[in-house]
């Protein structure tokens, strides 16, 4: 009986506090989302999940120095390891074709990461202090990995918030970003169709890799961790000799890794973490930040129309927010709304894959200035 | 006056609505290739009647490739 009693004492039940229920309300919903309307589920379902684990007390899972999720957070994002991982699997997804076939793109990849940095301006001004505004205008680059790496560094107290914010607006993207850029074109520029770009020959596509790696790391370093990895995975699927390598890096690693991204994270939101008003601003600014890129590189494509007879669909700009293929598939679908015969899918390709080089720069230049 | 029907993008394709001999009208959806997780349709040049078809449901197809011909 006494051993009976002591065993019930061990349990946490005592321990629960309101905001615990109310993370375990947070849990759900990301699981609910991922599940029944397959939001990011890949990441949104662990994130929901390690949620709830970290909001059961005394389960020591996040004790530093012992506990199981602990230490996959430790070794795995605090060491900058995961994210990385992740970037080797995507660049071993990622065709530069398009791009290098419409090189002139790449503005409108670079042009939509200014939202990310007004974002960063308008944050400031709310209140936050320079190294969370960074992490929060980071969220408008649309990319998870990049947004988790630059909150680890500069403010991983805002580490879940801003994962969560960036999965989901990514999620939403093909709700977000339409009436934008319905609102910031006119209808004779929507139905503007691309010329063909020009043929990339394969070795091209091999020594882009490298020359991307080379010119990024030495005028970025902060952003090597990424952008090397992203090049390495890109140079194993193009030199196309080391297809163990690239299956490997595509299959095996992105999904192992990707488990290990999504939990730690998910476990960093404790409930005396989350439940502050700032993580309400976080979100309304996250918002915020994605639908000032899609404006800022619509309005790009906009003013290098100006100056070029061959004309851009300006829609092509939103492409350059960088959810891959996501953003570009909304592209086609608002063009193809316009005019049916109108495939922009492959040219939006284009800025969203320059858009991930994009995010992952204006993050190296973050961490040199602030980190 | 024979006129092909090319492939928009590269892709696969998914759907062929169409069979040797129809006869078919402008603007009609042809076929249905997939890229990028998304279906697009291929519409049909020209009214005509389709002479021959050049690839079935799972060709992996490139940019401007012959997918029919139309006369």
């Amino acid at each position: 009986m006494h051993t009976l009693i002591a065993l019930f004492k061990t349990s946490g039940v005592f321990y629960l506090t309101p905001g615990m229920l109310a993370m375990w309300v947070i849990a759900l919903v990301l699981i609910y989302l991922a599940i029944a309307k397959d939001y990011e589920p890949l990441l949104l379902l662990p994130i929901g999940f390690g949620i709830l684990l970290v909001n059961l007390p005394l389960s020591g899972l996040m004790t530093p120095g012992e506990g199981l999720l602990w230490r996959f957070y430790h070794y795995g994002i605090q060491w900058e390891v995961i994210p990385p991982l992740i970037f080797l699997g995507l660049g071993a997804l990622t065709d530069f074709g398009p791009l290098l076939a419409n090189p002139r793109l790449i503005f409108l990849g670079a042009g939509a990461q200014a939202g990310v940095y007004l974002t960063f301006f308008v944050a400031y001004a709310m209140g936050f202090d320079l190294k969370e505004a960074a992490t929060v205008g980071i969220i408008g680059g649309a990319d998870g990995p990049t947004t988790i790496f630059l909150a680890t560094k500069l403010a991983p107290h805002l580490l879940g918030s801003c994962a969560v914010a960036a999965y989901s607006y990514m999620a939403l993207v093909p709700i977000i970003q339409p009436p934008i850029m319905k609102l910031l074109t006119t209808r004779s520029e929507r139905v503007i169709r691309m010329q063909k770009g020009r043929k990339v020959k394969p070795l091209e596509k091999i020594v882009f890799p490298i020359v991307a790696a080379i010119v990024i790391i030495l005028l970025v370093p902060a952003s090597a961790p990424l952008v090397a990895m992203f090049m390495l995975g890109n140079l194993f699927r193009e030199a196309k000799v080391v297809e163990r390598l690239t299956h490997a890096s595509q299959n095996e690693l992105l999904n192992i890794v990707t488990i290990f991204l999504g939990l730690p994270v998910g476990a960093t939101m404790n409930a005396e973490n989350f439940l502050q008003p700032k993580v309400i601003f976080i979100f309304f600014l996250g918002l915020s930040a994605f639908m000032f890129s899609t404006a800022t590189g619509i309005l790009l494509a906009k003013l290098m129309n100006l100056f070029s007879r061959n004309k851009i669909n300006p829609l092509l700009g939103a492409a350059g927010v960088s959810a891959v293929p996501m953003a570009a598939r909304v592209v086609h679908k608002v063009a193809a709304e316009a005019d049916k015969k109108n495939y922009l899918l492959m040219y939006a390709m284009g800025p969203n894959v320059a858009g991930v080089i994009g995010t992952v720069v204006a993050a190296g230049i973050f961490l040199t200035l602030l980190g | 006056m024979a006129e092909e029907i090319l492939a928009p993008l590269a892709g696969k394709v998914v759907a062929v609505n169409i069979a040797v001999g129809d006869a078919v009208e402008e603007d009609e959806e042809a076929m249905v290739i997939e890229a990028m997780k998304m279906e697009t349709p291929v519409f049909i040049p020209c009214n005509g009647t389709i002479k021959e078809i050049r690839v079935k449901e799972g060709a992996e197809v490139e940019e401007d490739d012959v997918l029919a011909v139309i006369e």
